[in-house]
């Protein structure tokens, strides 16, 4: 790993840890970026934590960017030296897989798609190489992931899968971007999966659709009075696969503002979880049974 | 009190000077595209500079005043009328109690900003009256302004009718436009003959140009650095593992249509990007209709900072104008 600092016009620097995604950048990024915040420079007026990266925004009127970047620089080695270990939550998220809205969907988009003739899950199967769309979503719901960006638009959450590399799966996004994607559809792209927060365009793959919203202005749902954005980068998730008639149970709580996810607190350690990920993984997820 | 809107316009939107704070959970800033007219509106009528106003795009919106207010139209020449009266731009007049307000077709630039004194009221969301439509934030209801729509005003302290900016004191895009690009990001992934081609060559705005983005076309594809791609990035030489967007940033999907990000930016993506137009020209983005050419032209970070400088002082100059 070796970080990157540059740029972006005259009010961001953009510092790369790693061009390559994986825990240890993302992790570097997150105590990094921490310790911008906590640095409490002056000028600073954003800071956005990313998979592999963060951006700082500041104002150059009050900062000049030589010094900004020379003071974000002076804290690389307090990331190096940081605990890699946060405590955070897993929350566990119903995914209706081949619903019949991102199929719609999917099918009025086909001619954008690498493989016209099927649907995203059976090229999202083949290229990985598993022999059916089944044995494919049993590999993308049976271990946990890691909210490692929170953005693109309003609360969307990218995330990646808490396996080996050699188990992580990989797909393209769409050859040329949808113009449409249902609100909540959970989707693929390279190796992360992500719940589009709101309705609009999009790219990535689409497996399904869950009935838990993310993003609420109104802050209806219980679990969103805090804040309309439900997501935070170091969240834990674990997809639970439903059919239609859970689903329909579950919207029919969301609509009377009474749906509580279940949420677990969690710490989790990469030290540990790169010694032993099973283990690792196992233990996280049986936080959600007491839960 | 309050304004009642009979005709929409094309896309009109009620914007103030944004929402900061939020993007790490891709909430953009938002607020209006050309920061310098909405704040020269609001000074014409004696508002505070961020007030919120109207963001009108292409084509004016028809509205019935329900108190005398005193009004400024900026950015784009966007003929005013008052009860079919026509009135200057960069001006302030007065509308009376059951006047109409309504427009003639747009002459140059792409967007008008009306500042009606006392401010318009909505209720801020997250700090901001900006419209943000994909977040449902801001504005009326979280959407653009509609037929029917009635917009409450905040109070206001009543100032003369007449003051006026001169047209040195005006800022639009010259024709072709010039745009300012900081290189930057991940400028170093196309080849050198790519990064020259970039600013040698002549583009026009496309269709595709809102405020989440401007996207230009008519120039060479851009040729990228080989490499095998960073595990996660996606198989395309223009994708990156997915990272943070500048505002003004510059991706260039596939090597082909450059987009630029505006206010209402994605906060991140895939896309590589390499480099952002200074914050000194932002502005001017806004007020570029589609089919315009552009030129983007290479700058370092010294003249960036002194474009930046510029605008304050021409800013200042339209304050001290106005006293």
């Amino acid at each position: 790993m070796k970080t990157r600092y540059t740029y972006g016009g005259d009010e961001h620097i953009y510092v790369e840890m790693d061009d390559e995604m994986s825990l240890d950048a993302f992790f570097k990024s997150l105590s990094m970026s921490n310790a911008v915040r906590e640095a409490k420079i002056e000028g600073v007026t954003e800071i956005c934590p990313a998979n592999a990266s963060f951006q700082v925004r500041f104002d150059p009127d009050v900062i000049a960017p030589k010094a900004m970047l020379k003071k974000v620089q002076e804290l690389e080695h307090k990331a190096g030296d940081a605990e890699k270990r946060l405590k955070t939550r897993i929350i566990e998220i119903p995914v209706y897989y081949q619903d019949p809205w991102t199929h719609e969907t999917l099918m009025r988009f086909r001619e954008r798609h690498q493989d016209p003739s099927g649907t995203d899950l059976d090229y999202a199967a083949r290229i990985n190489g598993f022999d059916s769309a089944k044995a494919f979503i049993e590999a993308h719901h049976a271990q946990p992931w890691f909210v490692s960006m929170v953005g693109f638009v309003a609360g969307l959450p990218f995330l990646y899968q808490l396996v080996e590399r050699d188990k992580q799966l990989q797909v393209p996004k769409y050859l040329r971007p949808r113009t449409d994607t249902p609100k909540q559809t959970v989707g693929y792209g390279g190796c992360f999966s992500c719940v589009y927060s709101v309705r609009g365009a999009g790219g990535y793959q689409m497996f399904g659709v869950t009935p838990m919203p993310i993003f609420d202005p109104e802050q209806k749902q219980s679990y969103l009075r805090d804040f309309m954005v439900f997501f935070k980068p170091g969240d834990i998730v674990k997809w639970k696969p439903i059919d239609r008639e859970e689903y329909d149970r579950i919207l029919g709580e969301v609509e009377a503002d009474t749906y509580v996810p279940r949420i677990a607190e969690v710490d989790f350690d990469l030290e540990a979880f790169n010694a032993d990920m099973p283990g690792t993984n196992a233990k996280l997820m049986e936080a959600l049974n007491v839960a | 009190m309050s304004l009642k809107v009979i005709q929409p316009g094309l896309s009109t939107s009620i914007q103030d000077l944004g929402r900061p704070g939020y993007f790490h959970l891709g909430i953009p800033i938002g607020g209006a595209m050309d920061r310098f007219a909405l704040r020269v509106a609001n000074m014409l009528v004696g508002n505070p500079e961020g007030a919120a106003g109207l963001e009108v795009v292409f084509m004016g919106p028809e509205i019935v005043f329900e108190k005398d207010a005193l009004v400024a139209v900026t950015g784009a020449d966007l003929p005013a009328k008052v009860d079919g009266k026509p009135q200057e731009g960069w001006t302030a007049f007065e509308v009376k109690a059951g006047q109409t307000l309504k427009f003639d077709f747009l002459k140059s630039g792409a967007r008008a900003y009306i500042a009606i004194s006392g401010g318009i009221d909505t209720p801020p969301a997250l700090g901001s009256r900006s419209t943000y439509p994909i977040g449902a934030l801001g504005g009326i209801e979280g959407r653009n302004v509609q037929a029917g729509d009635v917009i409450p005003l905040g109070e206001a302290e009543m100032i003369e009718p007449g003051l006026n900016v001169p047209k040195e004191l005006r800022r639009l895009p010259d024709n072709p436009a010039e745009l300012r690009v900081l290189p930057g990001l991940y400028w170093h992934r196309l080849t050198p003959a790519a990064q020259e081609g970039f600013f040698d060559d002549d583009w026009t705005v496309a269709l595709e140009a809102d405020r989440m983005g401007y996207r230009f076309k008519g120039g060479k594809p851009l040729e990228f650095v080989g490499r095998e791609q960073p595990f996660g990035a996606g198989a395309d030489p223009s994708n990156i593992v997915d990272g943070c967007y500048s505002y003004g940033s510059i991706q260039v999907p596939g090597g082909l249509e450059p987009i630029v990000l505006h206010r209402d930016a994605v906060s991140g993506g895939g896309y590589f990007t390499l480099g952002a137009i200074i914050s000194a020209d932002m502005d001017l983005i806004g007020q570029l209709q589609p089919h315009t050419p552009v030129k983007f032209r290479k700058v370092g970070m010294d003249e960036a900072l002194k474009a930046r400088s510029d605008r304050k002082k021409m800013l200042a100059a339209v304050r001290a104008h106005l006293g």
